[in-house]
């Protein structure tokens, strides 16, 4: 039946084409708004419309960002990147004994993990703070990560423990026949056969951590910010003249590496969110 | 190689659960093929695992050469397994496949490189030793596993339902190249399968297992010219063993089970019991054992019976009658002409018919012999 193939400017195409140019205009007319702002002269601003090319294109904004969100974009990487990786290798871990090493109790123990992804943001922050307070880490950076790792966890070990359920059992126990251990099993058989899922929980923690905002003015202080904050600070700023152009540069250094982050490893996100039975 | 022996093993999972094995006891000699077969839910990969040490037993004992294993971690046991969905490790090569068992035992490069060209070479993979799991066909991840097995060198081979992933031309190529390396090799191997032909091929011994239950352990011949049971009897053989329901009454001082054809009654003289006179038994006789009526006298009893159904397979030709209200089946020869609606004339050996108690399924005609006391001859 393949004799009738659709043109791509039959009626219908035009529609769902015509729809789909709409989306896009929707969620790329703002950004494309903050790039042309952040190259614009404050005079270019006062004068142009929103969408209206720079007269002269000055990296003058950008640079007066960067000067004053510069050093929280590196807090930022510094809370990130340890968070990250700490919470994906713990995810991981919990993931394979979820599913691999199931003891007494330990899918009841799953379920309660899995509450973790319910609970809102405000409900940990006095228990948190607390917990930090009794550890000595309060408004250290240390403490952020900390944080991040353990509220990332539920996530994580959701992706991992479900992503290992698919792999079949008789591996582990092929594994073990052949003088495996626990560490060696994972590391040598599991972990190189996880790659979409490592991707997918980089992408998901590193998003939720550089994005995050709460949980940044909360428990760090001072100099130690992170970017969201910074970038709080910088845009709320109530005296002088509101530099738009210097606000749009550094909400895009903001939110640069989220981006970059998803160009690089997209294709592993799609892959590892619908990655089916893993088959040897 | 090794001994196996396996005395009174129990396994239950919960303490509310029924036993899934109870009280299992076998024993090989070093360099014997053991088939553990039975239905699904047998039990038979459980104690395969429990062999294995991927389960612990809840009691009982299991001897290697002697010593007992069963507290044994995995590792430690020194038995190789081969896994029904081959389990090769996707992410390796096919060589770093057959070697992680030698690596993990931190041999030196130089005997595992070694190891491997003999595996690979007895096996005629040494072509696909650069490829990946997923770029072989499922006979050659088949081989992969068995060639991961052999190159430990283990005590104790396992084989998991090796063949039930390929398609039928390929299993029997496979049935017979198992039994070839198992007579050059001579290993000691415990293998498990739903497959009746596979067990009866492959195996020195056979072990036929229902609900936990070892129901009979003995030669391939001893299981299916003399079954324990009527489960043992209709488990093993195909076109199934027939099983007729008679009486068994007494005549011209003998005593003799009836069989009515519509057409015909015969009286076969069987050995049972005084105590089963007039009472319902259950004869069992198998396809083969039911042969065309000559016409010069043998002395076998006769009966004619209708023919209800002819199946020609090729070099047998399956007939179907009735007696006793039971269709019946019988594997004549394929030269034998006979139409649907034919009476047919057919004699049954009374020396090989068997009979079982109806309630119990129990041979009435076998002398109790405790299954693990059978040896072969």
């Amino acid at each position: 039946m393949n004799s009738h193939r659709l043109r791509w400017f039959s009626p219908s195409r035009l529609a769902i084409h015509g729809t789909l140019l709409v989306a896009c205009a929707v969620y790329l007319i703002p950004l494309l708004v903050m790039l042309l702002t952040s190259f614009k002269s404050p005079d270019d601003i006062r004068t142009g419309n929103l969408l209206s090319w720079p007269e002269v294109v000055t990296g003058i904004g950008w640079f007066k960002a960067w000067d004053s969100v510069g050093g929280y974009f590196w807090n930022s990487v510094k809370i990130t990147v340890p968070a990250v990786l700490a919470s994906t290798l713990i995810g991981a871990l919990n993931g394979y004994v979820l599913s691999m090493w199931r003891f007494r109790g330990s899918q009841l123990f799953f379920g309660l993990l899995l509450f973790g992804c319910f609970l809102p943001f405000q409900t940990v922050l006095l228990p948190a703070s607390f917990t930090l307070g009794k550890l000595g880490l309060a408004s250290t950076t240390t403490g952020l990560v900390l944080v991040h790792i353990v509220y990332g966890l539920a996530f994580t070990t959701l992706f991992f423990r479900n992503y290992y359920c698919s792999v079949p059992q008789a591996l582990v126990q092929a594994a073990r026949l052949d003088g495996a251990g626990f560490f060696t099993i994972f590391g040598r058989i599991l972990l190189p056969m996880s790659l979409p899922i490592i991707m997918v929980c980089l992408i998901w923690q590193f998003t939720q951590i550089w994005n995050d905002f709460l949980f940044g003015v909360v428990f760090a202080s001072g100099d130690a910010q992170p970017i969201t904050v910074a970038l709080n600070n910088l845009v709320n700023t109530s005296t002088g003249v509101k530099e738009y152009n210097v606000d749009m540069a550094a909400a895009m250094i903001a939110g640069l590496p989220t981006l970059l982050v998803y160009v690089v490893a997209g294709k592993y996100f799609l892959r590892g969110l619908t990655a089916g039975a893993v088959k040897g | 190689m090794a001994r196996l022996e396996l005395r009174n093993v129990n396994k239950r999972y919960g303490s509310g659960l029924p036993d899934t094995l109870k009280s299992i006891d076998l024993a090989i000699d070093s360099g014997e093929f053991l088939i553990l077969v039975g239905p699904s839910g047998c039990g038979k990969s459980t104690l395969m695992n429990c062999i294995a040490g991927l389960e612990e037993i809840s009691g009982g004992e299991i001897l290697v050469d002697g010593v007992d294993i069963s507290g044994m971690s995995p590792k430690d046991r020194d038995i190789a397994m081969v896994f029904q969905s081959y389990a090769l490790y996707p992410t390796m090569s096919v060589r770093d496949n057959i070697a992680f068992g030698l690596k993990i035992r931190k041999l030196p490069q130089a005997a595992i490189d070694e190891e491997v060209a003999r595996v690979a070479r007895l096996l005629q993979i040494e072509h696909l030793l650069g490829r990946k799991p997923a770029q072989l066909s499922g006979g050659q991840q088949q081989r992969v596993a068995m060639g991961r097995a052999l190159a430990r060198r283990p005590r104790i081979y396992l084989f998991d339902e090796p063949l039930s992933n390929l398609d039928a031309k390929l299993r029997v190529e496979m049935r017979t190249e198992i039994k070839l390396m198992h007579q050059r090799l001579k290993t000691t191997t415990v293998y498990v399968t739903h497959d009746q032909i596979e067990a009866m091929t492959l195996g020195d011994k056979v072990a036929v297992m229902k609900d936990g239950i070892v129901q009979q352990f003995g030669t391939p011949q001893q299981i299916y010219n003399d079954p324990a049971n009527q489960f043992v009897a209709s488990f093993i053989g195909s076109p199934p063993m027939n099983f007729i329901p008679a009486q068994l009454v007494r005549q011209e001082g003998q005593t003799m089970a009836l069989l009515d054809s519509g057409q015909e009654r015969c009286a076969l003289p069987v050995t049972a019991g005084e105590e089963w006179l007039g009472r319902e038994v259950i004869l069992g006789i198998r396809p083969e054992q039911i042969i065309q009526g000559s016409a010069q006298g043998n002395g076998l009893p006769a009966i004619t019976a209708q023919v209800e159904v002819t199946e020609p397979t090729g070099p047998d030709l399956l007939v179907f009658v009735t007696l006793n209200g039971t269709k019946v089946c019988c594997r004549l020869a394929p030269d034998v002409r006979c139409q649907i609606g034919d009476s047919l004339r057919l004699q049954l050996d009374p020396a090989r018919v068997l009979l079982f108690d109806a309630g119990t399924g129990e041979r009435l005609d076998r002398a109790a012999v405790a299954p693990q006391h059978e040896h072969v001859a």
